[in-house]
């Protein structure tokens, strides 16, 4: 549990976390090892768990009938995989699979949910965390929307 | 001092001597720049009544030969010409042979030419031959112009060149200055030389010398020019104005007002802007660039593949007034504006750009951004 | 008389190679006599016969025997003429024009190359600038991003910076499927991986600009000064030489100032609308 500790605190999301809290969403935390290929989840499936990737990297995929599964985003070390345990239905809305060897911290979403709820301040320390990341996640995904590089109109 | 038979001898010498005599003609309404045989074709007794929008001849009480300000054309038709092929070319085989057109400009000479006037093509000198590419047909004409200067003795409402210190007299810039000096007892010009080719030239003509009394008359008449010039641009303090406040709600006011027609640039003396044109023969081995004016106006002018980058009236007014009364002190040392006030009589909204220029100005002392 | 510097020098067409759907590269020699050698950044007016001319980047310059190099992407009539172009044909060549990338200026800095699209052209002189002459930088990257894997410029050439052990490579695409095993997302994504030293490192920035508009605010939230932030821009261009006036951007002709423009000289027009 201590060596645990020691890692969740060395993540760059985690910087100048109060160490006590730092204990306690460690409580919800465990390790994860992922082979290349392997699913950390699958699209539609409950997000029971989601991970901050220690090293290696995974791409969010979208498949669908009769096309070609599609990439929506490779993310890597520091980053954290996955925003729908956040919100209702907690429902993943991509596949997540394990480009190389991956090593992750796995953190159970009900657990740490129900920690947030017991004490606004554990909540608002996360939330600080968490929301600039969704933020800058949003705005890359709509730079990538807006399909810079494509033909001009009208050309 | 020159009489009026003095005056059409400058005439006669100068076509005598190769040159195409370009002076005012009234045509259509308007007082313009074209050819002239001799001083019959000059528009005597007649003057421009301008306002914001508007342009009027009217008869004189005398007959003055140049008794008007300015019409809408400015001498930069002849200067830098509205079109002008570059070059042709010749595709022989899979080779290109390029062709630069090779006739050398005619000699020319303008009678009539306003100090602001003056101010206006020093100007197109400095943008056209001034940096490190030249615009060599420019080059080549200008060479082979004569100025002949006459000052301003009845400035128009819209004018403001005093203001911009640029005239009413000319001072610089002109091979030959006159001054018409006309009441019940004479009709005469005092001729001042600027340079050795305009005194050479009045060497040759029938003068008598001018008396202390002439240069006074002189004198006041660029004196009661000034006088009568109401309108003014702000100073110094007009181009942080400008271009401090590009989201100023006084562009979304003008914008709203501005047809976009391009009139103000057309008959600006120093607005340069060109676009190229490209025409093949039909046999498809030949093909010729041409140059013509364009305006910032034109949708077209700011587009890069894809779209335009001032899709909105206010943006394009913005560039242009801008441009004028701000960037130009960064590009070329000097406001592009000269105070001719040809922009206010022709815009057909009657917009003023000195009343524009003080609202921003005001707006800055206010505070408002 | 005077040379007109609106008439083109006529150039012949080497070779021309397809990159992508509608961007081909053109090797050029000239037929008689040549431009003066273009430094990394700066750009020609390219003259198809009959049609037009446009601006385009040198994206390689002719030393050491090598031709004079442009990618054009064909977007236009004269774009799409300039690459129906066959080797043995000729077109007309102005130039070169504008501003430089700071490959001099930049010495013993570490470099960030931040290229997106079609960006790459006008970077890649100045890429192969500094590997040529590798010893007076520090490290020195390449963040490249493009629509999808087929969109790639230079395939081999990057392979070939890649080899370089002190050169680093990254890539990413908007797009993609699961044939592609590199990153996916927005270049900004590559930034704070790049782990640059913010103090030390001048970067150049070219690709369209609302990709520099947020590559900037990627290297700006990573602490790189403005001083040192370099970008290409493009306005629409007639004369290239200061004379049409056409291609003004504030104050600045992008033609004569730019179009590498050091970003702090800019940065107060840069985002506002229809400038």
């Amino acid at each position: 549990m201590e060596t645990l500790e020691r890692i969740v605190l060395e993540q760059k999301i985690f910087a100048d976390l109060d160490p006590e809290v730092g204990t306690l969403i460690t409580g919800c935390a465990r390790n994860h090892h992922f082979e290349p290929g392997a699913y950390l989840f699958h699209e539609g499936d409950e997000a029971r768990e989601f991970f901050l990737v220690r090293h290696g990297e995974v791409a969010l995929e979208i498949t669908s009938p009769g096309r070609r599964t599609l990439i929506l985003n490779t993310v890597a070390d520091g980053d954290i995989v996955g925003a729908s345990w956040l919100v209702q239905p907690y429902r993943w809305n991509s596949d997540a699979r394990a480009r190389t060897h991956v090593r992750a911290l796995g953190f159970d979403a009900a657990c740490l949910r129900d920690k947030c709820e017991a004490d606004p301040l554990v909540g608002y320390a996360m939330m600080k965390r968490f929301m600039p990341l969704m933020v800058s996640r949003l705005q890359a995904a709509h730079m990538q929307l807006l399909d810079v590089y494509g033909r001009p109109e009208g050309a | 001092m020159l009489g009026l038979d003095g005056l059409q001898a400058l005439v006669e010498a100068l076509v005598a001597r190769g040159h195409d005599v370009i002076g005012p003609v009234e045509r259509n309404g308007a007082i313009i720049y074209d050819h002239i045989a001799g001083i019959a074709d000059l528009p005597a007794g007649r003057t421009d009544r301008q306002e914001a929008g508007s342009y009027r001849l009217e008869a004189r009480a005398d007959g003055a030969l140049f008794g008007y300000a300015v019409g809408p054309h400015s001498w930069k038709r002849y200067l830098h010409l509205p079109r002008e092929t570059l070059f042709r070319v010749r595709r022989v085989g899979e080779e290109l042979a390029f062709d630069p057109p090779a006739a050398p400009p005619k000699r020319t000479a303008f009678i009539g030419v306003r100090a602001c006037e003056l101010a206006a093509i020093a100007i197109q000198d400095c943008v056209l031959e001034g940096g490190n590419y030249v615009n060599t047909g420019y080059a080549a004409r200008r060479a082979q112009t004569f100025l002949v200067a006459v000052n301003c003795g009845d400035p128009a409402a819209t004018c403001f060149c005093a203001s911009m210190n640029t005239g009413p007299r000319a001072r610089v810039g002109y091979d030959i200055a006159l001054t018409e000096l006309l009441d019940a007892e004479r009709h005469e010009f005092l001729a001042e030389p600027g340079s050795d080719a305009g005194a050479a030239l009045l060497a040759y003509l029938p003068t008598r010398p001018a008396s202390d009394a002439d240069w006074q008359a002189a004198a006041a008449v660029a004196t009661t020019a000034a006088a009568n010039m109401h309108r003014h641009m702000p100073g110094k303090e007009l181009k942080e104005a400008l271009q401090g406040n590009p989201e100023h709600a006084r562009w979304d006011d003008v914008g709203g007002r501005c047809l976009s027609c391009a009139n103000c640039t057309l008959v600006c003396p120093t607005c340069f802007c060109t676009t190229i044109e490209d025409h093949s023969d039909l046999d498809g081995q030949g093909a010729r660039r041409l140059r013509r004016w364009d305006s910032c106006f034109t949708r077209d002018f700011s587009y890069v593949h894809g779209g335009a980058v001032r899709t909105q009236t206010r943006s394009r007014y913005r560039q242009w007034m801008t441009h004028k009364l701000a960037h130009w002190w960064d590009q070329f040392g000097t406001s592009g504006c000269v105070g001719c006030g040809r922009c206010i009589a022709w815009c057909p909204v009657g917009i003023d750009i000195t009343a524009e220029a003080a609202a921003f100005v005001e707006g800055q002392s206010h505070g408002d951004a | 008389m005077t040379v007109d510097p609106y008439v083109p020098l006529p150039y012949r067409v080497l070779a021309v190679h397809q990159d992508t759907a509608d961007v081909a590269t053109l090797d050029l020699e000239p037929v008689g006599a040549a431009i003066p050698e273009p430094k990394p950044g700066q750009f020609t007016m390219l003259y198809a016969f009959g049609v037009g001319e446009a601006p385009i980047s040198v994206s390689g310059a002719p030393v050491d025997g090598a031709p004079l190099v442009h990618t054009v992407r064909a977007v236009g009539a004269v774009s799409n003429a300039i690459t129906r172009l066959r080797p043995g044909q000729e077109l007309g060549v102005r130039g070169p024009y504008g501003t430089a990338w700071p490959v001099e200026s930049a010495d013993s800095h570490d470099i960030l190359f931040v290229a997106g699209g079609l960006g790459l052209a006008p970077l890649r002189p100045a890429v192969r600038h500094v590997l040529a002459n590798r010893d007076r930088y520090g490290r020195v990257s390449l963040l490249y991003g493009t629509r999808g894997p087929e969109d790639m410029l230079y395939r081999e050439e990057l392979t070939e910076w890649r080899r370089m052990l002190d050169v680093e490579i990254e890539v990413t695409v908007d797009h993609a499927d699961r044939t592609w095993r590199g990153a996916v997302g927005v270049v900004t994504n590559l930034i704070p991986r790049a782990g640059f030293d913010p103090a030390h490192t001048t970067a150049m920035v070219c690709g369209p600009e609302v990709m520099m508009r947020f590559s900037i605010l990627g290297l700006q939230s990573a602490g790189l000064p403005f001083e040192r932030t370099y970008l290409s821009l493009e306005r629409s261009m007639k004369c290239g030489m200061g004379l049409c006036g056409r291609c003004q951007f504030g104050a600045d002709f992008v033609c004569k100032e730019g179009a590498v423009m050091r970003y702090d000289r800019i940065a107060h027009i840069f985002t506002v609308r229809e400038i």
